[in-house]
């Protein structure tokens, strides 16, 4: 907010117009509520994860207290505010999926990509989340989501495949 | 009372409430207390502590009383079993995390928290599980964290929002990962901050500066008034074996609410700066010598009487109206007449018009309920704080606020309209709008005023700001601390009045320190004696005392290098003559110019009377022990009329100085009608660039200038050259190079910011600093180069 720090220039025109959009969506003056479009935009183009930077950015483009935003991206689980693999795995851990085995799904993934959940591998490929609730697909457990693709009724053959199949 | 009222019963009482207020604003209105940590009456509501769960009649859970509203029939029940069992059960949730170290804590003795655990807290902990864990960051000079005894209340979430209007501090994180701060580690500057200290229920965020110093049971509670500003925030001193230990607000709708600014809080730590004057000094064969109050009273005497009159006095306008009436006494006594309290003034030609005393034109509590404000030359944040947080509510309701200034400053609420010019043109960008004011409203222009004010050509900037001006109901104008200190302030002045005229707004003033208006009606001005009458005999103002130099001078509470419009010309002359300086610090300039030193006692030493912008008289009495031999100021007074001979100098109290006071002003009705008329005189060019100063926040008097924890927050960091970009592109100076500012053969170097808000051909160079003292006038031409 001060008059020489402005990051703006750090985002993208493509993540500024995805802003611009948001905004849109609201009453003026009530810019606050298009933070979440915007990060999930920032977050998307920078693999996978925030930093202060593009936090601060986000916050200057939409006039912004910076602190709101750094609220609002700690919060939600969906945000990462540190370094982590460009893929993002998540296994559902709720009843429903804990009944059908999901403790075994994440001990196997944690075996094959020799990392714990809140890890990512040394080589950046894989991200795998430390916990996820209920993803609301109770009928397909065990499951997981990676990168916002969910995969339902897991085996550790298809285990194999699927994470075989990230580049 | 138009509003409607419901009839509630509060444990079997009958009360009536206002319909949608909440529980608790009933219920303390009637005296029944409703423990809560995360309500503030200042704040909106959260209801996220559930402290204040209490039982209604009919509803099947508890409630908080801090956000459910009165319904008519309500029964409330905030004792009864069920709700002490909820108040119990929050107060069991929130210790789950709480850490058991009130023994170490520096809340403990006055700690919300440890208070309400004694009367729901269950002596045994049922949680035997690990506690969290807070790592604290440093969030600054003057507020110490511990966050781990944190109990996610968000008050001070809500202060920064609400009513600093700078969101600083927020919780980030979630559940047990929950946690307030700034989440990387910055320190939280705004000029308020310091209050989130008092709202903060629990040991969280304490005082630095006071951190392990002291207990609440330990130290005494004295009433004061702080000395720093106009508004005279009305102050708890806390007193430990004489020695003043910190200062918090004390509570005041009409003049500061609950609030105080950080300089009023934080000011404090001056008092023991180290170079503090403990004895009396003698300049005897060109060494210093501390000698007994009697030589040198006799020695300040003697400096007084031997030059008929030829003297100035020069004294700080945040001293006591009692030292102030005496002051003038005693000088007038002697027949010396130039006596000043405007050190930072330079423009007095119109001094014969001014009004009894610089008046704000409004109480300050209706400085909020302006619907239309228009403000001349004032970065009001940094110069009177909560005079800002006021305008900052109108704002918030609707009123329109504009300002006229020589560079854009940050204001935290919504702004109608900002005029920002080359600081020595506002006397021509104000006859503009004056112009824009009377077309719109088809009145004539004032005969005096007529050459100059039709000369300009508004732009809709100034008419837009007229138009507002005319369109409101109850509309003010004020003049702020850049307006007072500018070449043309006459003008400015005259301008201002003559809009007010025009557009039916009343005009006020802010005036500089914490009693210019206690100082006028003392009599401590060249042009007027006690009581605010005429001088039969004008002594030389603030400027002229030294620009025609006198054989002696009477210096007090001020450091003319820092404090005065044109510091060079007051060394020089100080050099010059005998110079008595009534000071509570000592420096090696005042060693090298002054002849006698008395040590004054300090703020909180004294006993005294601040009168505040508004008129209103505000006494305090002395609490803390003066340091050294310090005496106060009246005292050293008294006895100095003594030593003269003069006669009515037999005062036993500071008190008595009043009461003497009062009878000469009689009734006083602040009025601020301007009834001058004089012509405006054209701006001499200035060659060059042109200097305009600041005073940084925490520079404005000696006091806040030795306080350690002020002086190491952001605000104190002003020895930097504001500089436009394009004039620093044709000097090829760039961002935080190093630049030689030079007048008149003195030279300085400081740093450059460049600052798009710095009109071209402006410098601004702050006053008030070290790195500035005695250093050209306040507005002079200067050359720039690299350094």
């Amino acid at each position: 907010m001060t008059e020489t720090s402005s990051k703006i220039s750090l985002l993208s025109k493509n993540a500024r117009q995805v802003i611009d959009e948001a905004v849109k969506k609201y009453p003026e003056g009530r810019q606050r509520s298009a933070i979440f479009d915007a990060l999930r935009e920032v977050q998307h183009e920078n693999k996978g994860y925030l930093t202060v930077e593009l936090m601060d950015a986000v916050a200057d483009y939409l006039k912004l207290e910076p602190i709101k935003v750094y609220e609002a991206a700690t919060f939600y689980s969906m945000f990462e505010t540190r370094p982590v693999g460009r893929h993002s795995i998540s296994v559902c851990t709720n009843i429903s999926c804990m009944l059908r085995g999901a403790d075994d799904i994440v001990a196997y993934i944690e075996k094959k990509l020799g990392i714990k959940t809140g890890e990512s591998t040394p080589d950046g490929r894989c991200y795998l989340k430390r916990e996820e609730e209920c993803l609301a697909a109770c009928a397909g457990g065990p499951m997981m989501m990676v990168d916002h693709k969910y995969y339902e009724n897991l085996t550790p053959e298809m285990l194999d495949r699927i994470l075989e199949g990230l580049k | 009372m138009t509003e409607q009222m419901v009839n509630i019963e509060i444990d079997g009482k009958t009360v009536k409430a206002r319909k949608g207020e909440m529980i608790m604003q009933a219920a303390d209105r009637e005296g029944v207390y409703i423990p809560r940590f995360c309500y503030h009456e200042k704040l909106s509501v959260a209801a996220n502590c559930r402290m204040c769960l209490i039982e209604a009649e009919k509803a099947p859970k508890p409630l908080p009383a801090c956000a459910t509203p009165v319904m008519e029939g309500m029964k409330i029940f905030t004792r009864s079993k069920k709700a002490i069992a909820a108040q119990r059960a929050t107060m069991e949730f929130l210790l789950i995390n709480h850490p058991l170290d009130c023994p170490i804590c520096d809340q403990g003795g006055e700690c919300e928290l440890q208070d309400l655990a004694m009367g729901y807290g269950r002596g045994i902990a049922r949680f035997s599980e690990r506690k969290r864990v807070i790592k604290d960051e440093n969030i600054g000079p003057l507020i110490s964290t511990f966050m781990t005894r944190c109990i996610y209340c968000t008050r001070c979430v809500r202060f920064g929002m609400e009513i600093a209007g700078i969101q600083e501090l927020g919780d980030t994180g979630r559940g047990e990962h929950s946690r307030i701060g700034t989440y990387i580690g910055r320190s939280v500057d705004h000029e308020l901050s310091g209050n989130v200290i008092d709202i903060c229920p629990v040991g969280a965020l304490n005082s630095r500066p006071f951190k392990m110093h002291g207990r609440g049971w330990e130290m005494t509670r004295h009433e004061t008034v702080s000395p720093h500003d106009c508004v005279g925030s009305n102050l708890y001193g806390h007193v430990l074996r004489g020695k003043l230990m910190r200062t918090v607000p004390r509570p005041n709708e009409a003049v500061n609410e609950t609030w105080i600014a950080d300089r009023d809080r934080f000011s404090y730590a001056g008092i023991y700066s180290t170079d503090r004057l403990e004895r009396p000094m003698l300049k005897q064969n060109s060494g210093w010598h501390e000698v007994d109050w009697e030589t040198a009273l006799a020695a300040a005497a003697k400096v007084l009487r031997s030059v008929n009159g030829d003297a100035g006095v020069l004294a700080s306008p945040g001293s006591t109206t009692e030292e102030l009436y005496l002051l003038q006494k005693l000088a007038r006594g002697l027949g010396i007449h130039s006596i000043d309290t405007r050190p930072r003034q330079a423009d007095f030609r119109d001094d014969e018009f001014e009004p009894l005393f610089p008046w704000l034109g409004h109480s300050i509590e209706d400085l909020e309920r302006l619907d239309t404000a228009f403000i001349i030359g004032s970065n009001l944040r940094k110069e009177v704080p909560l005079l800002a947080h006021r305008i900052r509510k109108a704002s918030l309701h609707g009123a329109a606020v504009m300002f006229l200034n020589p560079r854009r400053y940050e204001f935290l609420f919504p702004l109608t309209a900002y005029l920002s010019a080359d600081a020595y043109t506002l006397p021509a960008e104000l006859a503009a709008i004056v112009k824009a004011a009377a077309k719109a409203a088809r009145k004539p222009l004032p005969a005096h005023l007529k050459d100059f004010v039709q000369a300009q050509a508004p732009q809709a900037e100034h008419e837009k700001i007229a138009a507002h001006l005319l369109q409101g109901k109850c509309a003010g104008i004020l003049l702020g601390h850049l307006a007072l200190s500018h070449p043309a302030y006459a003008d400015l002045r005259m301008l201002a009045a003559a809009l007010a005229d025009v557009a039916g707004a009343k005009l006020g003033y802010i005036s500089e320190g914490a009693n210019s208006s206690g100082a006028w009606l003392a009599g401590a001005v060249p042009h007027r004696i006690a009581g605010g009458r005429k001088a039969a005999l004008k002594g030389l103002d603030a400027r002229a005392m030294f620009t025609e130099a006198r054989k002696a001078y009477v210096l007090m509470g001020v450091e003319p290098e820092l404090d005065c419009w044109d510091g060079t010309a007051a060394l020089g002359a100080l050099q010059k003559a005998s110079v008595v300086a009534i000071t509570p610090f000592v420096t090696d300039t005042m060693k090298r110019y002054a002849a006698v030193l008395l040590p004054a006692c300090s703020f909180g030493e004294t006993s005294g009377t601040h009168v505040n912008a508004e008129g209103r008289w505000q006494s305090f009495t002395g609490m803390a022990k003066p340091v050294g031999e310090a005496r106060p100021g009246w005292k050293i007074l008294r006895v100095l009329g003594n030593l003269c001979e003069l006669e009515g100098f037999a005062f036993v109290s500071s008190e008595e100085v009043r009461a003497e006071l009062k009878q000469a002003l009689a009734e006083i009705a602040p009025d601020n009608q301007f009834k001058g008329t004089r012509n405006i005189y054209a701006e001499p060019p200035v060659k060059g660039f042109k200097r305009v100063a600041e005073v940084p926040l925490y520079s404005v008097d000696m006091l806040a200038r030795r306080s350690a924890p002020l002086q190491a927050t952001h605000d104190a960091d002003a020895a930097w050259v504001r500089l436009s970009p394009v004039d620093a592109r044709k000097l090829g100076i760039t961002d935080n190079a190093q630049v030689a500012v030079q007048h008149a053969g003195a030279r300085i170097t400081l740093p450059v910011k460049l600052d798009d808000s710095v009109q071209s051909g402006n410098v601004f160079l702050p006053a008030g600093i070290a790195a500035t003292a005695g250093f050209a006038p306040l507005y002079a031409s200067v050359e720039l180069e690299r350094a």
